[in-house]
C-alpha cells in the first residue's frame, strides 16, 4: 500500500478516470488559445460593420468578404488566380531557393569558393531587390520570367547566408572525428555537415518564405496579368473593397500554411534535436 | 609446431591468461609504436623536445603529466591527426614489419553524431563499403559489450554523460582496432561513471588485447590501468614507470598507491616543489 493510498486519493483518482472516460473528441484548450485573438477580431469587426460603424467603402464586413470568396471561387477566378500565384511562389523558391543553397554549400566547404563569390553575394544582398522592378519590367516585361526573378532574388539571399553559416558552424570537432575515422568528403558532407547545417537551413527557408510572398505580392501588383495580386489589384479600380480583403486574408492563408509546411518538414528532419522532442 | 597444435596451444595458453588475470597478450591486429626524435612547435612554442618511446604490441601506456606538457599532442601525432616538426613514428606489426594498423581514438567529448541513432554512430567506426546489415549487427554486438544494448535506437541526446562516452568506445572498438587511442576519455565524467568506465575500458582491453595509449591527468586511473606509465614534462619524458601488477585491480591496493605517490611526486617535483 503506497502512503498515497488514502480514500480520499482513490476517490479523486476515480473522478479523474470518469473525465477521461467521457470526453469528448474536441481539441484541447491549450491548441484553442492562439486562435482566440483573430476570432475576436473577426467578431468585433463583423459587429462595428453591421452597426454600420465601417463604411463598407473603407472596410466591408467579414461577411461580405465570405461572399466574395464564395463568389469568386464559383466562378472560378479565385482558384485559377491562386493556383497561378502559388505556382510562381513555388518556382522562385525552388530557383532561388536551389543557387542559394549551392552557394552557401560551396562558399562553406570551400575556401576558395568563398573567397571568389562571397564578397559579391554580399553586396548584391544589400540591394532590396524590390529596387529592381523597373529594369526587370524593361528586360522582362510583365511576363512570367519578371515574377521568377524577383522571386528568386529575393529567396536567394536569405537561403544563402543561413545554408553558408550552418555549414560554417558546424562542430569543428565532429569533423574531426569524421576525418579521423575515415570518412572521405562525400560522406563527410552526408553524414556531418549537411545535417550539421540543417537547422540553420531550415531557418533560412522560412525567412524566405516570407520574402517570396512578399516579393510575390508587389511584382503582381504592378507588372502581372493575372494572380491574387493582379486580382486585389484589379479590384482597387472598380472599389471592391471585399475582393482586395479577399486577397489580404488569402495571403494570411498561403502564408500560413508553407509556414506549417516547413515546420513539419523541421521536425521530422530535426527530430534528433532535444528542441524537437517531447 | 602444426598449425592445429599452435592453435590448441593459444587457446589453452589464453585460457590459463584469462584465470590468471594478468596482462593479455596482443591481439590480432595489435601494432607495436615506435617514437623516435620526435619534435613539435606551435609557433615558439616547443611542445615537444624529443621524444624517444618505444611502445610494444598490445601494452597499455598511460602518459600523464601538468596541463600544457605536450601529452594530448602526443597522442594526435600518433593518431595523425596532427604532423610532427621533426623526427619518426612507426608501427610495427608482431614480426616489426612497419605496419599501418587499424587505429582510433576516444576524445574527452564524445562526439557523437547527434543526428544519428546510437546505432548508426556506433556504425561510423566501420568506415565506409560495409553492408548495412551487418554493420548493424556488429552495432549492436558491441553495444551489448559496453551494456547498452537496449540503447541502439535512442539519439545520443537521450543519454547520459557516461552513457555518451561508452557510445564512443563502442564505435572505436566495432572495427576491433590494433590501437586505441584514448585522449582524458573520462575528464568529463562523475567519479563513479568514472571508476565504473575503467573497468570497462580495463575489460575489453584484456579480451582484445589491442595496444592502447592512454592521456589522462588522474595519476590514480594511470596506475589502475596500465602497464607502464610515462611523465612527460615540458616536451620531454621526465618518468618511464612499469606497474607490474596482474589486472584487474583493486583501488585502494596498497603497491598502487606507492607507485601513485612516487608519479606524482615526479609530476609535482619538477614544479621546484611547493
Amino acid at each position: 500500500m503506497s502512503t498515497f493510498d488514502t480514500p480520499f486519493v482513490r476517490s479523486v483518482a476515480a473522478e479523474e478516470a470518469a473525465k477521461t472516460g467521457f470526453r469528448l473528441p474536441l481539441p484541447r484548450r491549450e491548441k484553442l488559445i492562439p486562435y482566440l485573438v483573430p476570432m475576436a477580431i473577426v467578431a468585433f469587426w463583423q459587429l462595428a460593420s453591421s452597426a454600420g460603424l465601417i463604411s463598407s467603402r473603407i472596410m466591408p464586413s467579414p461577411a461580405d468578404v465570405a461572399l466574395a470568396f464564395w463568389s469568386t471561387t464559383v466562378s472560378g477566378q479565385l482558384p485559377n488566380d491562386v493556383l497561378v500565384s502559388a505556382g510562381r511562389a513555388f518556382a522562385g523558391l525552388l530557383v532561388g531557393g536551389s543557387i542559394g543553397f549551392l552557394l552557401g554549400i560551396a562558399n562553406g566547404v570551400s575556401r576558395i569558393s568563398e573567397q571568389l563569390t562571397d564578397t559579391t553575394l554580399q553586396m548584391l544582398r544589400t540591394i532590396p531587390h524590390l529596387a529592381m522592378i523597373p529594369l526587370v519590367i524593361l528586360w522582362f516585361g510583365i511576363g512570367e520570367e519578371s515574377k521568377l526573378f524577383l522571386t528568386s532574388l529575393g529567396v536567394l539571399f536569405p537561403v544563402y547566408l543561413n545554408t553558408y553559416h550552418g555549414v560554417r558552424n558546424v562542430d569543428r570537432d565532429l569533423i574531426e572525428m569524421g576525418r579521423v575515422y575515415g570518412m572521405g568528403n562525400w560522406t563527410l558532407f552526408r553524414k556531418v555537415i549537411f545535417p550539421g547545417a540543417l537547422p540553420s537551413i531550415f531557418v533560412g527557408l522560412r525567412y524566405a518564405l516570407g520574402i517570396m510572398w512578399l516579393t510575390l505580392i508587389v511584382s503582381e501588383s504592378i507588372a502581372a496579368s493575372s494572380g491574387i495580386g493582379h486580382m486585389a489589384n484589379n479590384a482597387r479600380e472598380f472599389m471592391m473593397t471585399d475582393i482586395v480583403v479577399l486577397a489580404l486574408v488569402i495571403y494570411a492563408v498561403l502564408g500560413k500554411l508553407a509556414d506549417v509546411i516547413a515546420r513539419v518538414l523541421e521536425q521530422r528532419l530535426l527530430a534528433w534535436n532535444p528542441v524537437y522532442q517531447k | 609446431m602444426t598449425v592445429n597444435t599452435r592453435e590448441r596451444f593459444h587457446a589453452v595458453a589464453e585460457e590459463l591468461v584469462y584465470e590468471r588475470d594478468t596482462a593479455p597478450t596482443a591481439g590480432a591486429g595489435a601494432a607495436a609504436i615506435s617514437l623516435t626524435g620526435l619534435e613539435k612547435s606551435f609557433g615558439a612554442n616547443r611542445v615537444l623536445r624529443g621524444i624517444n618511446l618505444h611502445i610494444p604490441a598490445g601494452q597499455f601506456v598511460a602518459v600523464i603529466g601538468k596541463s600544457g606538457c605536450g601529452k594530448s599532442t602526443l597522442l594526435r601525432i600518433v593518431m595523425g591527426l596532427d604532423e610532427p616538426n621533426a623526427g619518426d613514428l612507426r608501427f610495427e606489426d608482431a614480426d616489426g614489419v612497419e605496419a599501418s594498423p587499424n587505429a582510433r581514438i576516444v576524445f574527452q567529448e564524445p562526439r557523437l553524431l547527434p543526428w544519428l541513432s546510437v546505432a548508426d554512430n556506433v556504425v561510423v567506426g566501420l568506415g565506409d563499403g560495409i553492408d548495412r546489415r551487418s554493420a548493424m549487427k556488429a552495432a549492436e554486438a558491441v553495444l551489448s559489450e559496453v551494456q547498452l544494448g537496449e540503447k541502439a535506437g535512442e539519439w545520443p541526446a537521450r543519454l547520459s554523460g557516461g552513457q555518451r562516452q561508452r557510445v564512443a568506445l563502442a564505435r572505436a572498438l566495432v572495427s576491433r582496432p590494433g590501437v586505441l587511442a584514448l585522449d582524458e576519455p573520462l575528464g568529463a565524467l562523475d567519479a563513479l561513471t568514472r571508476i565504473s568506465m575503467q573497468e570497462l575500458i580495463n575489460r575489453v582491453w584484456r579480451e582484445l588485447g589491442f595496444t592502447a595509449v592512454l592521456v589522462t591527468h588522474d595519476v590514480s586511473e594511470a596506475v589502475h590501468l596500465a602497464d607502464r606509465v610515462i611523465v612527460l614534462d615540458e616536451g620531454r619524458i621526465a618518468l618511464d614507470l612499469s606497474i607490474p601488477y596482474p589486472h584487474p585491480r583493486r583501488h585502494g591496493h596498497p603497491g598502487l598507491a606507492e607507485l601513485e605517490g612516487r608519479l606524482l611526486a615526479a609530476i609535482l617535483g619538477t614544479d621546484g616543489g611547493h
